[in-house]
């Protein structure tokens, strides 16, 4: 009897620290709408699509930080896609075996680097480097929306370039864990009926698509919330704007510069609903990312299982 | 298609693979070259020692944001390590009751919430009320963000312990905590040491959630109700300011969070791969 109390005690305990994870989850969501409830009071929707961000006279629109962080991000993102999904295919099915670890080590290295140090080399080695090519860009692509504007060097192309390599190591390491997952039958199936290297790798990652998206998505997250290094090379400058050239804001960058500025409660509010957006937004993304990655290795398992149930021990280790 | 061409495709796409390995670890040297290269000579011993002199007089160096990073590193992990740790072991002791997975997807979820979210919640916990950005509330945005780390860490790795000895422990009459605390925490200690490590190599070098909260400090403090400076808030001041002097003093401190990150993780690497030596069959 004693030792069933005992077990239960120590079960709540535990379960009480183990609930305050979920406590501080939900109390960011309910701190960030009370302490941005004077901004979603006064300006409603219209906060999500006006353009003007104007602290003196109290008008507060934030679409051109909403455009910067989503623009930023997806461009990183199609620059940072193939590159991760290669790294993974190199790693897991092309590298001889030796360079496995290293090469999976070197990789997860570029996300231990620290945001400000990657804002640092952007300051000065990368934003120059971009101006030169701005400079070199010839006058009829100037033309286009993409590339006008004076060559600044720092704005949007810079920040979506320091914000591709900033992701690649977190898509990277769970595409590279999804091929892991894939059974091997696949690829041998595909080798029997005549495939060439390439044609079963293209069968994995066919099998592990809907994880590989999860794993990009994953990525996706990350840019949306990165804040040192995108506010020191993106120009901080509130407009929509095709142009790379153009130097633009994120929602990250506008809290991270303005946030001890925000001399009245208004300003204050507004810049906090913009961190709630974007605490909402990477949660959603998150989630989403998750529950493919999730599903991806499950059906994997599963199909392993039903092979061979020998093999459910290994994959358990 | 032909064989041939098939195979010529075959060897193109993995050439382009291993381009993508190439084009990812080109900026890492670049980054690493640059910090090594405009830090390493920045560094001297002034820089270790002495306090950042007023702007124009050459010099000076970051002794008070060193100090300030080790006391916020402190006050998170106070924060985080017992709450993380507590919070692991019981996801590995209880791992598939709902409540489990409950906690572990929120750990998720908070792992995921961007830095700067994390320091506008301590900036609302911490610093408003009090009305005075403090070393606390930096040490208390950090330590939120070691946590998520430090409870998946410490539930992987309490996993890993061989459930013989658990068995064992529980068939010789003891309850359960006495087995995880007599049993299973002693053999997986070394992995949650390792959990915590990998933890603070996260937040040494976050600089988004300090700007509001520990802000930052010119002068020598370690008053932990005040401002306080911290390497990382150094860095950015120092890089968006015009000054020659400052710059060269923003690499040397990239320089040393680079350094004590990868010292981190190198660590924390070679203890994990020494514990699954250990404890595999």
């Amino acid at each position: 009897m004693r030792r069933s109390a005992d077990d239960r005690l120590f079960r709540l305990t535990t379960g009480a620290f183990a609930a305050m994870v979920l406590v501080i989850v939900v109390g960011i969501g309910i701190e960030l709408t009370r302490q941005s409830m004077l901004s979603i009071q006064k300006f409603g929707w219209s906060f999500w699509t006006g353009r003007t961000w104007d602290p003196v006279a109290g008008e507060f629109g934030a679409l051109p930080f909403i455009w910067g962080t989503l623009y930023s991000s997806l461009l990183a993102l199609l620059l940072s896609a193939p590159i991760a999904l290669g790294i993974a295919i190199f790693i897991s099915e092309l590298s001889p075996r030796f360079l496995r670890q290293p090469l999976a080590y070197l990789t997860d290295l570029l996300a231990a680097i620290p945001s400000i140090v990657y804002g640092l080399w952007g300051i000065f080695v990368l934003v120059p480097i971009v101006r030169k090519l701005e400079l070199l860009t010839p006058e009829p692509l100037r033309r286009l929306p993409l590339f006008h504007g004076p060559p600044l060097g720092v704005g949007m192309g810079t920040a979506a370039l320091i914000l591709a390599v900033m992701v690649v190591p977190f898509s990277s390491s769970v595409a590279r864990e999804i091929l892991k997952n894939v059974p091997s039958a696949q690829r041998e199936a595909a080798y029997a009926l005549g495939a060439t290297r390439w044609e079963a790798i293209k069968v994995a990652i066919g099998y592990g698509k809907t994880g590989i998206i999860g794993a990009i998505m994953l990525g996706l997250g990350r840019a949306l919330g990165e804040t040192m290094a995108v506010t020191m090379v993106i120009g901080n400058n509130p407009q929509v704007s095709l142009s790379l050239f153009a130097p633009q804001y994120t929602m990250a960058a506008v809290i991270a510069n303005e946030f001890t500025e925000a001399a009245d409660e208004l300003y204050l509010h507004a810049l906090i609903e913009i961190g709630l957006l974007l605490f909402v937004i990477t949660i959603v993304v998150n989630l989403a990312s998750r529950l493919l990655i999730w599903s991806t290795k499950k059906r994997a398992a599963e199909l392993v299982v039903l092979a061979s149930p020998a093999t459910k021990e290994e994959i358990a280790a | 298609m032909s064989a041939r061409r098939r195979k010529t495709v075959s060897a193109i796409a993995e050439g382009l693979c291993a381009v993508a390995v190439i084009l990812a670890l080109l900026p890492l040297a670049f980054i690493l070259f640059y910090v090594v290269k405009q830090g390493a000579s920045a560094l001297n011993w002034a820089f270790f020692t002495s306090m950042p002199k007023p702007v124009g007089e050459p010099g000076g160096g970051m002794g008070n944001a060193i100090v300030g990073t080790l006391i916020l590193i402190g006050l998170a992990a106070l924060f985080a390590v017992p709450i993380g740790c507590i919070c692991g072991i019981h996801l590995a002791e209880y791992r598939d009751s709902r409540f489990s997975s409950v906690v572990r997807f929120a750990a998720d979820v908070l792992n995921g919430v961007p830095s700067i979210v994390i320091g506008i919640f301590a900036y609302g916990l911490a610093v408003l009320p009090v009305k005075r950005f403090s070393a606390m509330a930096g040490g208390f945005a950090l330590g939120l963000l070691m946590i998520p780390v430090v409870v998946r860490t410490t539930e992987e790795l309490v996993r890993l312990v061989p459930s013989g000895l658990r068995e064992g422990a529980l068939a010789l009459g003891a309850s359960r905590s006495r087995a995880v605390f007599t049993v299973i925490v002693p053999a997986a200690l070394p992995g949650i040491l390792t959990g915590i490590l990998v933890a603070t190599a996260r937040v040494a070098g976050e600089t988004a959630p300090l700007l509001f909260t520990s802000f930052n400090n010119r002068f020598w403090s370690t008053n932990i109700a005040q401002p306080i400076a911290s390497l990382t808030v150094q860095v950015f001041t120092y890089a968006i300011s015009p000054y020659d002097d400052w710059h060269r003093q923003a690499w040397a401190g990239a320089f040393l969070l680079v350094m004590i990150i990868l010292v981190l993780s190198i660590v924390a690497r070679l203890a994990v791969r020494r514990l699954e030596q250990m404890n595999r069959p």
